[in-house]
């Protein structure tokens, strides 16, 4: 036991002695999740709560214009939409340069004859229905089924996701006002008076209600803020980033001599081996602390929300020692068969930043294609990243991520064997 | 008493190369002086590297003080020290600290290690860097505190490669000094070098080892005799030529 103490203590003073090192394991990843943590917050302000800035232009020539007026009051009251800009503008190309100027990434244009056509086929669907209800022969022609498209400019730098949300929120709209023209003429053929307000809003106005629940296992969880995915994304990430100053740790012990030397010695090398994991699950514990830290006490007066952390705090320093062992298994590997320092932090940053990746990291798994679905099982940071998403944004229990737990320490129990296996064929076991 | 080295017919290669060592048997008595010399190639590291285990063998037998080293008990690995020719510790760590760790892993415990480590820094000079990061060392000092390394468990043999290469005359004179002092108390010095002034100083006993054989070892004094040389770097060139070698 005093081997091995005096093993840890050794490894504890080298490492605190390389601040490249600890800048690495420590600023970098704080950093990181400051930057990437407040620019994901936008988008998901932007798609949670805020509303999306438009041009509006509307040309329509009607004298009345009621139907377009109607269709930009319910744009307004849609909630998902603020009305930045109104023109009148010339022509389209004058509508292109404002959303340029303004750096207003949607526009939309109602058509000149939108009013015109919504009352003309409003007219048409009451005529061909009562001729339905009478039992007349329905011989009416097309004649106001046609209807001009509204045209949706938008930049080119809009996520399709979004763009198709927004066209599905329009659609929405425009459903609305036609409905409540078609209903207008109708309820004015049948009982040859204007609708009451009250009767319309009645017909159109009732919807069925949708609310939105976030389905956690706990019940307690509101919906997902970029905090919540980033903190544990960030946290794994830099866990595996140790890798830089735990691999070339290892080759520079190699080329040094010292591993040699320490050959000659009559206690085990394993144990010199088993100094390396505690001492670095113990950065790696350190680093979450700190990035946990982070997101419950200083996220909130930068103006992000904070983090909360899972109910099962158990279930949550269990995650984070499995993922601390695998980071530190997986750099122990690069160590033992990198030759030189520049090999290990080559290869060793490289393969991080590919496993992140491939691992739902930078791009979420459910948009990723097919093949690459089977492929990120193979990296642990996935694993990682699910045991956590499982805590942090399911609120789940133990019980509920062992299915995540289990295939992490498979790994983390292969890269030990791989690791092993290298030293012994390199003779340093 | 068992001989401090006993090799009997020992052959290496390394993987699909031509025989390092062929057939060789060497006996190092106890309380030897004892210096190996060859050229380059000549496997000095090479036998220097089967008799600390650090290269396994599968033809013959290489016994340290009577136990057999292939398949050994780590425990053997007290029995021994060794001061490799490259820097082996940790540049990072003080002197000390050094010490303390290498002392560690040799199995002392923690008063021994302490008494220990102010004796060697006392007996090498290194009192006054006991707190200082050794990779800013001088290459005197470094060569010291590597020394200091491999004597901190009292081994009863100790391997020297090339202990004292780029030093200056002073630390060299200082260091085959204490070595002296180590072979008075029982320690028994295997030494390897290309300072062949220095081995007359230090060796009682010479071997030379040319193309994986041993084609000398008698005492010092014997050899020069028997060739006629005043020093062993003309008995050297006489049996090794002067051709280039790798």
């Amino acid at each position: 036991m005093f081997r091995l103490w005096s093993t840890i203590i050794k490894d504890l003073r080298i490492l605190t002695r390389d601040k490249v090192g600890l800048t690495l394991m420590f600023l970098m990843p704080v950093v990181l999740t400051i930057v990437i943590t407040s620019v994901q917050n936008g988008t998901f302000e932007m798609v949670n709560n805020n509303k999306v800035a438009i041009i509006l232009d509307n040309r329509d020539a009607d004298t009345s214009a009621s139907a377009s007026r109607e269709l930009v009051k319910t744009i307004e009251d849609a909630g998902m939409f603020t009305i930045a800009e109104r023109g009148p503008y010339k022509n389209e190309q004058e509508v292109r340069d404002q959303m340029y100027k303004k750096e207003i990434l949607v526009a939309v244009v109602i058509p000149p004859t939108y009013s015109r056509d919504v009352m003309a086929r409003a007219q048409s669907v009451a005529r061909k229905a009562l001729k339905d209800i009478s039992g007349e022969n329905n011989t009416a022609s097309g004649e106001g089924d046609s209807l001009a498209p509204l045209q949706l400019l938008y930049h080119p730098t809009l996520q399709l996701s979004f763009r198709r949300s927004i066209e599905g929120a329009l659609g929405s709209v425009l459903q609305v006002v036609q409905s409540k023209y078609i209903v207008k003429s109708l309820y004015k053929a049948i009982n040859e008076e204007n609708i009451p307000d009250s009767v319309e809003s009645q017909i159109v106005g009732q919807q069925t209600e949708i609310i939105p629940v976030a389905v956690s296992r706990d019940g307690n969880r509101g919906n997902p803020n970029a905090t919540q995915h980033n903190i544990p994304a960030w946290t794994v990430f830099a866990m595996f980033f140790i890798v830089i100053s735990l691999g070339s740790s290892i080759v520079r012990e190699k080329r040094s001599g010292s591993f040699l030397r320490l050959r000659t010695l009559p206690t085990h090398f394993g144990v010199a081996m088993v100094s390396k994991q505690i001492t670095y699950i113990l950065i790696t514990l350190l680093q979450a602390v700190v990035i946990f830290g982070l997101g419950i006490f200083l996220f909130p007066h930068i103006g992000l929300p904070a983090l909360i952390l899972p109910g099962d705090i158990t279930a949550l320093v269990l995650v984070t020692l499995l993922c601390g062992w695998c980071a530190t298994s997986f750099a122990i590997c690069v160590g033992v068969y990198a030759n030189t320092q520049e090999q290990a932090n080559g290869f060793g940053a490289v393969s991080i930043v590919l496993l992140a990746a491939i691992g739902g990291l930078l791009v979420p798994s459910f948009a990723m294609p097919e093949g690459f679905r089977y492929i990120m099982k193979l990296s642990p940071l996935h694993w990682c990243m699910e045991a956590y998403y499982g805590l942090f944004l399911e609120g789940g229990k133990l019980g509920d991520i062992l299915m995540n737990i289990i295939p992490l320490l498979v790994i983390t129990l292969a890269f030990q064997v791989v690791a092993w296996w290298g030293l012994k064929r390199k003779r340093l076991v | 008493m068992d001989a401090a080295i006993q090799i009997s017919g020992l052959s290496f290669r390394y993987q699909a190369q031509e025989p390092v060592l062929d057939q060789l048997d060497l006996t190092i008595e106890a309380g030897e002086r004892f210096g190996l010399f060859g050229p380059n190639g000549a496997g000095k590291t090479t036998l220097m590297g089967l008799m600390t285990g650090l290269l396994p063998y599968k033809t013959g037998s290489v016994k340290l003080l009577g136990y057999e080293l292939r398949g050994r008990d780590r425990k053997i690995n007290s029995l021994f020290g060794l001061v490799p020719q490259d820097f082996s510790f940790y540049p990072e760590l003080s002197t000390e600290e050094n010490l303390q760790f290498f002392g560690a892993w040799a199995g002392l415990n923690k008063k021994e290690i302490k008494e220990k480590t102010n004796e060697l820094l006392s007996v090498l000079s290194l009192e006054k860097v006991r707190t200082k990061a050794v990779g800013k060392f001088s290459g005197g000092m470094k060569r010291r505190v590597n020394l200091a390394i491999a004597v901190m468990h009292e081994p009863r043999v100790l391997f020297l490669d090339e202990p004292t290469v780029g030093v200056d005359v002073q630390t060299r004179h200082a260091i085959i000094h204490y070595l002296k002092q180590l072979n008075q108390h029982g320690t028994t010095l295997i030494y390897t070098s290309h300072q062949l002034h220095e081995a007359e100083d230090l060796c009682t006993r010479v071997a030379m080892i040319d193309e994986g054989k041993i084609i000398i070892n008698d005492t010092l004094t014997n050899l020069l005799h028997q060739h006629k040389q005043d020093g062993l770097e003309g008995l050297f060139l006489e049996l090794t030529g002067r051709a280039y070698r790798s």
